[in-house]
């Protein structure tokens, strides 16, 4: 059994404390996301732990449930990012040839758009809802894991075992499923966690544009978009989600690096 | 006695090894190693790898790599204490009285400078002499060291000269500051034989002319006893050996000097048989996309069933070219592949599997040739499953007779690639092969990457399987003495063509063409004095 | 300079504007070919068919899809970037002005940015492992972790609103100074320069790093030459073209952020007006918009590979 690192464990708690908060949200959260409890912008206290938003809900609540919102999308927007790059990726890797041309020329072409940008021009004529969102999020992304992906495998499909296999007459499936993949994935699992902190702060930055998670519905992004106005009255109810955000994406980042880490330990230094 | 030039006494070095996810531990890399040099001398280092002989030479440069210590010992370079020097004082010798010559010189010079600039920098920066003076030196240097046109060479990029040219003007580099000792890392080992006959006669005369003091390291020892006064023989960090040359190569002491002393000299008896050939490629050309002109031309070949044909010839000779058109891997432009009496499809895919089972090929190397996500028992029961349909107990029952045959035990089965040696790894490679039972195998240096030592128990190992097998091998190698020890027909290639080809005792026997009488020439014979009378001609 | 560069030159120059004409297209695409229509995006799901046609009307949609995409290329290249569907005014001339608030915000952003992250870069590898490498690493991580405008208002909180030195609104007037004007942007230009820097400085140093494990730095360091030298003359030539590659790669995020913090800052640029006409599905703006943003990204990585080419030796000095 091999020990995990003190920065990965404490990554490993955080992490799995978001994600408990954010399944638990109806047990946990003291009232409801829309509920109007007190007066507006009132001071942490004993009743209110983190104080009341602009039009008197709980922000603790709001936080929670808003940490709901935005993980659930993020992590689905995660994997259609994910599904849909990596298969792409693998793919134009193994078949090589005109695909892969396609595929690649095509994906140079969508990156040559800023992610934000693109998004702001799709969601300018779509109507934004959390499946759209989604959708939108993910496929933007995907531009990322599929070359990621692509050059993993690629790096992966030039080496002998894979050409061995070839030799011995296996078909496509194989060789993307029992000998690239299982060699791609460390890789792509340290990836998908950097894609997840990406997704939070794109949906987050949608939300706070107006343009994401849309009232009376909460999110991140939204909260701080509700409270902003109290910054310039010395109110820091914004400010929250920032720590909530900041929080995630550092615990999630540590629990990459370990993974990064441990999983590259099997291929070996350079030093025979 | 005066001091010698280098002493270095009972050193010991150990490194921090951090694998991931486990506690850091110490290893000791060298052990209780002491040696002397005297000025203009010449010590060989000889050792397989890992036994920290490049280690030992760059220590005496009080330089180690990544979380390497010296801890313990006395190094003393011309009279001064290099373990425990400081910073600007290990900065004063190096370059000046101490330089460095690499083993991979296209990786060691600066892309982005010409190699003037380079050879002269040490000379100059120490302020051993004027950029002027360095730099009629270094023309003077390239000279000696027979490279092309001395005079403007140093306004070259590093990119713009061969592999051979770099390791001379790397030479030059170290010469140039006059040190007083050179360390000269496996200098030559990534060159090809031709090539690395002319560098190292060239390092000899450059050294010997300046009268400079050198390490030389290598795990060549026929390569070092050519050069060397002394050698030391290394393992595991520990000294097996120390003597003079002479008295190494000619009365080794240890049973492990031995053992490398006597690797090259084995041969094997040729085999005739005039069974039709499993194996024959009449009139094959073929070049990549892209390329206008062929990398293989008119080659014909034939194979006899139980019998190994060689396949020798240096780097670019068109040799792994010819294992990818053989497996279909590279369609010919032209050409015919007849195996076991039926003309082979070009391509790949157009082979049954039939065609794809009795034609296995081995890799030269064994690390990436397996998947380290799979066992060795899944390495070698996959072949089992998709060509004989055996599973469950049936299949275990002959991956663990296969693993008998290559002199494994049963206790492999469970092993991933990487907890293998590297000879064990290349052993598992055959046994994959020999799963798919195959009538031929194409068998890519397989040897090359292996030490002396491991790589003979491989080649006794395939000489054994085929005697009881039946098994044809198409045997690819650039070593000379590995075709004696396993060869019953050769193929000489270069240039993409077929220079030489026949039975073994005719093609290693006069009237030789040029090319064959210097490829022969050039390999370095396990005696002193060969390389000058290579030279005398 | 040879004619083997000047070639490659022009061929990236030329992929550049082949790039620039696709995503037009694709730009055109995103608002065109997607469910339902532009009119009906525009009123909602409440408007009447007569309203509807006659906002498709307006907007030309009985056209092709073609056809227009062409009339509004052809616009394009005359300088016409069309009307605003939000308040009927010329598109060209409401941008101009913003886009040069939005270049001087950016390219201050730019000029503080990049030299520090180089520098920074330069001494986390000099002191690698050590506290300062591990200082700068802890503080761009946690820069990287946090959205532009939450950053924004972590700062317009503490230095606007709780200390007063700047503030916390970017108001812009043509009677300002150029003193004036930067103290008025201080706060987007810190926090853009924040964000970027992270970026930036974690990839240099990355870069770097990769340049410093190379066998010639060992080959100079055998030599005996200073620390410094060994940096200078033989680190520093082979880190120009990754050094440009990261920084123009890093560009992205200043394209991006530059949206998000003129939005918070309020700042008359073209990523607030921007930002406005997509929840006002104003189309006309938003095409014209996005295209701006991705042409000038374009150009960014286009200089940047142009660079890479000219640092090349292999390509200087040819065999």
């Amino acid at each position: 059994m091999r020990r995990i690192p003190i920065p990965a464990l404490i990554g490993l708690v955080i992490t799995g404390l978001f994600l408990f908060s954010a399944i638990a949200a109806p047990l946990i959260a003291p009232y409801g996301v829309s509920e109007v409890v007190g007066d507006v912008w009132e001071p942490a206290s004993s009743t209110f732990l983190l104080g009341t938003d602009n039009i008197g809900r709980d922000l603790l609540s709001r936080l929670i449930w808003g940490g709901q919102t935005t993980i659930l999308v993020a992590s689905a927007a995660t994997v259609v990012s994910f599904v849909t790059g990596s298969i792409a990726g693998l793919f134009a890797a193994v078949i090589g040839g005109w695909v892969d041309q396609l595929l690649s020329r095509f994906v140079d072409l969508v990156m040559a758009i800023p992610t934000l940008i693109f998004a702001l021009v799709v969601l300018s004529v779509m109507p934004v809802t959390i499946p759209v969102l989604i959708i939108v999020m993910g496929l933007l992304d995907s531009t990322r894991v599929f070359r990621l992906s692509r050059a993993v495998a690629s790096d992966i499909a030039v080496m002998d075992y894979v050409e061995a296999a070839e030799l011995r007459g296996e078909g496509r499936a194989w060789t993307i499923f029992r000998e690239i993949l299982p060699n791609a994935l460390s890789p792509l699992v340290a990836e998908a966690g950097m894609r997840f902190i990406f997704m939070v702060l794109f949906v987050s930055t949608l939300s706070f544009l107006g343009l994401g998670v849309q009232p009376p519905g909460a999110d991140w992004g939204g909260i701080v978009k509700e409270n902003k106005d109290g910054i310039v009255y010395g109110i820091p109810a914004a400010l929250l989600p920032a720590v909530a955000i900041a929080a995630l994406a550092i615990s999630v980042n540590l629990v990459a690096d370990w993974v990064l880490d441990r999983t590259s330990s099997l291929k070996g230094g350079r030093n025979g | 006695m005066a001091d010698p030039l280098l002493r270095i006494d009972n050193l010991k070095i150990e490194a921090t090894a951090q694998p991931p996810g486990e506690a850091p531990r110490r290893i000791t890399i060298v052990d209780g190693v002491s040696l002397e040099l005297e000025k203009g001398k010449v010590l060989g280092l000889i050792g397989e790898s890992g036994a920290g002989k490049s280690t030992i030479g760059l220590s005496a440069m009080g330089y180690g790599r990544g979380g390497i210590e010296l801890t313990g010992g006395e190094i003393v370079l011309n009279g001064r204490e290099i373990r425990e020097a400081s910073g600007r004082t290990l900065r004063s010798l190096r370059g000046a009285e101490v330089t460095y010559v690499a083993q991979s010189a296209a990786a060691a010079f600066n892309p982005a400078k010409c190699l003037m600039d380079q050879v002269v920098e040490a000379s100059v920066s120490h302020g051993r002499a004027t950029r002027a003076v360095a730099e009629a030196r270094a023309v003077e240097l390239f000279r000696k060291l027979g490279l092309p046109e001395p005079e403007t060479f140093g306004s070259r990029y590093p990119h713009q000269v061969s592999g051979g040219q770099l390791q001379r003007a790397m030479t030059a580099m170290a010469l140039c500051p006059e040190p007083d000792l050179v360390i000269f890392d496996e200098p030559t080992t990534a060159l090809d034989v031709t090539t690395q006959l002319g560098v190292l006669s060239a390092i000899k005369t450059a050294i010997r002319e300046q009268g400079v003091a050198a390490l030389y390291i290598t795990h060549d020892l026929a390569v070092v006893a050519q050069i060397a006064d002394d050698i030391m023989v290394l393992r595991q960090g520990k000294t097996v050996e120390y003597g003079t040359t002479e008295q190494i190569i000619t009365a080794p002491q240890e049973e492990y000097t031995r053992a490398l002393v006597s690797v090259t000299a084995k041969a094997h008896e040729e085999k005739i048989t005039e069974l039709p050939p499993v194996l024959e490629i009449e009139g094959l050309n073929a070049r990549y996309r892209g390329m206008d002109r062929n990398v293989l031309s008119d080659i014909n070949l034939a194979i006899q069933p139980g019998t190994t044909l060689a396949v020798v010839g240096e780097s670019g000779s068109g040799k792994s070219t010819l294992a990818r058109v053989i497996t279909g891997l590279l369609p010919p432009v032209s050409g015919k592949i007849t195996f076991d009496g039926r003309v082979l499809p070009a391509e790949r895919k157009r082979r049954t599997r039939e065609d794809l089972r009795e034609l296995q090929m081995v890799y030269q190397m064994a690390d990436v040739a397996m998947n380290p996500r799979q066992t060795v028992g899944t390495i070698i029961g996959r072949p089992l499953r998709f060509y004989f349909g055996m599973k469950g107990r049936e299949q275990r029952r002959r991956v663990i007779e296969l693993l008998d045959q290559i002199e494994l035990g049963e206790e492999f089965i469970d092993r991933y690639p990487a907890e293998l040696s590297g000879g064990q790894k290349q052993r598992v490679c055959i046994a994959r092969a020999l799963a798919a039972k195959p009538k031929l195998i194409i068998c890519d240096e397989v040897t090359s990457a292996l030490d002396p030592l491991v790589a003979e128990g491989i080649l006794k190992l395939l000489a054994d399987l085929q005697a009881r097998e039946q098994v044809s091998y198409l045997f690819i190698t650039h070593d000379i003495a590995t075709v004696r020890a396993i060869a019953d027909t050769i193929a000489v290639m270069h240039l993409g063509k077929l220079v030489r080809y026949g039975r073994k005792s005719e093609v290693l026997a006069p009237p030789f063409d040029d090319y064959t009488d210097m490829l022969l020439k050039s390999v370095p014979e396990m005696r002193l004095g060969w390389m000058e009378e290579v030279a005398a001609g | 300079m040879n004619a083997y560069i000047a070639k490659l030159v022009a061929q990236r120059i030329a992929l550049g504007l082949l790039l620039i004409f696709l995503v037009s297209i694709m730009i055109f695409l995103g608002t065109q070919i997607l469910p339902g229509d532009v009119a009906q995006a525009i009123l909602g799901q409440t408007a009447t068919p007569e309203s509807l046609a006659n906002l498709r009307e307006e907007l030309g949609l009985n056209a092709s899809a073609t056809e227009r995409y062409f009339s509004w290329l052809t616009g394009i290249l005359h300088g016409d970037l069309g009307t605003s569907l939000s308040n009927g005014r010329d598109i060209a001339s409401a941008i101009s002005e913003r886009l040069g608030n939005t270049l001087f915000l950016a390219s201050w952003a730019a000029l503080i940015s990049v030299p520090l992250a180089i520098i920074l870069g330069l001494v986390s590898v000099l002191y690698r492992g050590r506290w300062p490498d591990k200082v700068i690493s802890a503080a761009t991580l946690s820069a990287i972790s946090v959205p532009e405008f939450m950053m924004s208002y972590i700062l317009m909180y503490y230095v606007a609103v709780q200390l007063g030195w700047a503030p916390s609104v970017a108001m812009l007037n043509d009677r300002m100074s150029l003193l004036e004007k930067l103290h008025a942007i201080s706060l987007p230009i810190a926090v853009l320069v924040m964000v970027v820097l992270a970026h930036m400085m974690r990839m240099t140093r990355a870069a770097l790093l990769n340049v410093m494990q190379s066998a010639y730095i060992e080959t100079a360091e055998l030599k005996g030459i200073r620390r410094s030298a060994v940096i200078w003359r033989h680190a520093f030539p082979n880190s120009i073209a990754p050094i440009v590659n990261v920084v123009m790669l890093n560009m992205a995020y200043l394209v991006v952020g530059v949206v998000v913090v003129e939005v918070v800052f309020v700042y008359p640029g073209m990523g607030q007006y921007l930002v406005d006409h997509v929840s006002k599905r104003d189309v006309p703006v938003v095409q014209a918009c996005g295209l701006i943003f991705a042409a000038v990204y374009i150009f960014l990585n286009m200089v940047a590979d142009i660079v890479s080419i000219l640092a090349n030796p292999r390509l200087r000095h040819p065999k």
